[in-house]
């Protein structure tokens, strides 16, 4: 991103209308899928565990706990399918990427809030 | 309608459209260029016009003959010259004549010409993709050729046995490329897919030779 033609595309393409989301929050991913030709929206909730790359490919990991298995899904935050991101609760961490959660089950995998 | 623009490579970078498909695009920074000759069948035997990239070139980078030749188009210096054929549709041109991006209008195709990044010596798997052999259990065959032919018959290597060498550096076409996007105000032209060379590196833009 340091040629300015290249921030020009960037800033143009880019998504304006996200929340501003840190690691650790919770959050409410609603993406838009398409069953034939109807389109509808599908909610993902998860705690946001990495965020990936920079630019125009930045993507960020959700995971999740579905009947007992983690669950991982990578959405690229500026792409059109996202219809858009909710914040449902906020946490408090230390690094950036949080993988560690994906070795703790249960009441070990809870984070604080950040206040 | 010009047959084609002189460009440097920007980088690449990638946007969605509409429908959420992902588009790799390059942005090449595409002129302005200065038509510094025009070749005809009478004076030269065949149809072309001679462009030069514009762009500031210190006046001591340039020898006499390279000054005066420039003169006639009026240009104070180019960076980059290449030379292309003029084809019917293409129009007329004159020495002086400008040529920018706005010639250029999405989902037209391109073929793109460059000089690949050059990757020195490199060995057979890298340079013809050879398999090599496998990496442990007491294999001692890993990165070599193998065999290059037979014995006392041809009692010779076949030319064109693909060997160890210089790769890169090579002037690549890369043909129907599309359109993207142009950016008028900056001379920007963006064009899906990958270009040959480094960011920097100077780009011949022509109008696609092959249809569809």
């Amino acid at each position: 991103m340091n040629h300015p033609a290249l921030a020009k595309v960037y800033n143009k393409y880019k998504r304006t209308d996200h929340p501003e989301i840190r690691i650790g929050d919770t959050i409410r991913v609603h993406v838009k899928i398409k069953e034939g030709d109807k389109e509808r929206t599908q909610v993902y909730e998860g705690v946001l565990i990495a965020r990936k790359n920079t630019g125009m490919g930045e993507n960020i990991v959700v995971r999740k706990m579905s009947f007992g298995t983690g669950i991982e899904r990578i959405f690229p935050i500026n792409a059109p399918v996202i219809d858009h991101i909710d914040i449902v609760r906020t946490g408090r961490v230390r690094r950036s990427k949080l993988y560690y959660l994906r070795n703790l089950k249960g009441k070990a995998a809870r984070l604080k809030e950040r206040t | 309608m010009s047959p084609g623009i002189l460009g440097k490579k920007i980088g690449m970078t990638q946007i969605f459209r509409a429908d959420g498909q992902v588009v790799p695009v390059t942005l090449v920074k595409a002129g302005p260029c200065v038509v510094t000759q025009r070749k005809t069948p009478a004076t030269d035997g065949y149809d072309a016009i001679q462009l030069g990239l514009m762009e500031y070139v210190k006046p001591a980078r340039i020898n006499k003959p390279e000054t005066g030749h420039l003169k006639k188009a009026g240009a104070d210096g180019v960076k980059y010259s290449r030379e292309f054929r003029l084809n019917r549709g293409n129009g007329d041109f004159k020495a002086g004549d400008k040529i920018t991006a706005e010639d250029f209008k999405p989902n037209e195709k391109i073929d793109v010409i460059g000089i690949s990044k050059g990757r020195g010596f490199q060995g057979v798997v890298k340079r013809h993709g050879f398999r090599g052999g496998p990496g442990g259990h007491g294999s001692m065959f890993h990165r070599a050729p193998g065999s290059i032919g037979a014995s006392s018959f041809p009692s010779r290597v076949f030319p064109g046995m693909r060997m160890g060498g210089h790769m890169g550096s090579d002037h690549v076409t890369v043909r129907n490329l599309e359109i993207v996007e142009v950016d008028t105000e900056e001379n920007v032209i963006m064009v899906k897919g990958a270009l040959p060379g480094a960011n920097g590196s100077y780009v011949m833009i022509r109008r696609a030779k092959a249809r569809g």
